[in-house]
């Protein structure tokens, strides 16, 4: 906890305000200053929603071109990896929540603890995603690259073949909303590290902890892409038949 | 500055999440037809709504931040909305051919 400077501030009664270090001058309140960083941090947030918005609307129509190449095509996929990936998300939203609530209360090791688990977390989605990667390249599964997506001397996937040119959009989109998620994690676990070696200088306490909070609502933002993503990609042609 | 949920909701939240990627996971196992789809994006947005309200615990936020989260709602139901109202309508033409 920051001792609270006692600065002599004439109101219009005369008395004595005690001002907070934390406070930026064209504020009124810790208050209100937490109210408007928070609300411009959902404004940014508005702004990856369209961003990411584009891509899924993207998505959603070429589903509806292609049902049965896309419903098949994620035979390619691992559900298994995409669900092991949400559970790890959704465990780093809970320890970026509870370091939040640390902040709140002032809780400094808490806190510091709690943002070492999150990036931890974050690190093995990324680690399982480099897993994913590298399991399309080994399988030939990236569209545009010469001798990928080849079935002229195999017979390895017999019902795969009619679906060639289709399926690779659909790994199109798969690459590009995965991938630009992924940059989203790596932003977000540079912007952890930041986080952690401020909370360890000591800027945080209960009174003050604006930048956990707003660091904590990327984090999560980045976690409810996922959440559509993992049904979208993973779980389209999970039984054979379903289609859009 | 907000009030804060407790450890305890935290956890409830979490252990519900991780319980609804289960069920997706095996609803997405049996096939439903065109419901599959449906069944996975309403258990998505089930989690969303958990995500948004507790972990970022938009409950206790301004009326005004609420309105912005709001907005950017009302922004993807437009731009999924008018796009798949085209899509979808386009096979209702007499002479339709879709693409």
């Amino acid at each position: 906890m920051q001792p609270i400077r006692r600065i002599t501030v004439a109101d219009t009664h005369g008395a004595v305000a005690e001002h907070n270090p934390n406070l930026r001058h064209h504020f009124d309140t810790m208050e209100q200053q937490f109210d408007s960083a928070t609300l411009g941090m959902w404004v940014f947030l508005l702004t990856e929603i369209m961003f990411f918005g584009g891509m899924f609307c993207a998505y959603m129509i070429y589903r509806t071109m292609y049902p049965g190449a896309f419903a098949s095509t994620s035979e390619h996929m691992n559900p298994l990896w995409g669900a092991t990936n949400t559970a790890v998300l959704i465990v780093s939203s809970l320890t970026m929540a509870l370091a939040v609530r640390a902040a709140h209360l002032g809780e400094q090791k808490a806190l510091q603890i709690l943002l070492l688990l999150t990036i931890f977390f974050g690190l093995c989605f990324l680690g399982v995603k480099a897993i994913e990667y590298r399991e399309h390249w080994v399988d030939n599964k990236v569209p545009l690259i010469a001798g990928h997506w080849d079935y002229s001397n195999t017979d390895k996937y017999p019902n795969q073949a009619q679906y060639a040119k289709q399926a690779q959009i659909l790994f199109c989109f798969y690459f590009f909303m995965t991938g630009f998620h992924a940059v989203h994690m790596i932003v977000g676990v540079a912007l952890m590290l930041t986080i952690f070696t401020m909370a360890r200088r000591g800027k945080f306490n209960s009174t003050y902890f604006t930048p956990v909070e707003i660091s904590g609502l990327y984090w999560h933002f980045v976690d409810i892409v996922w959440i559509f993503l993992f049904p979208l990609l993973y779980l389209i042609g999970h039984t054979k038949e379903s289609l859009f | 500055m907000h009030s804060i949920p407790s450890v305890r909701t935290y956890v409830l939240v979490w252990l519900t999440l991780t319980i609804m990627t289960f069920v997706t996971f095996y609803v997405s196992t049996i096939n439903l037809g065109e419901w599959n789809i449906v069944v996975a994006l309403l258990i998505a947005f089930f989690k969303m709504m958990l995500v948004i309200l507790i972990f970022m615990n938009v409950k206790a936020e301004s009326p005004l931040t609420k309105l912005f989260v709001g907005a950017g709602f009302f922004w993807m139901v437009l731009l999924l909305g008018q796009v798949a109202i085209d899509y979808i309508s386009r096979t209702w033409m007499p002479e339709g051919k879709m693409w």
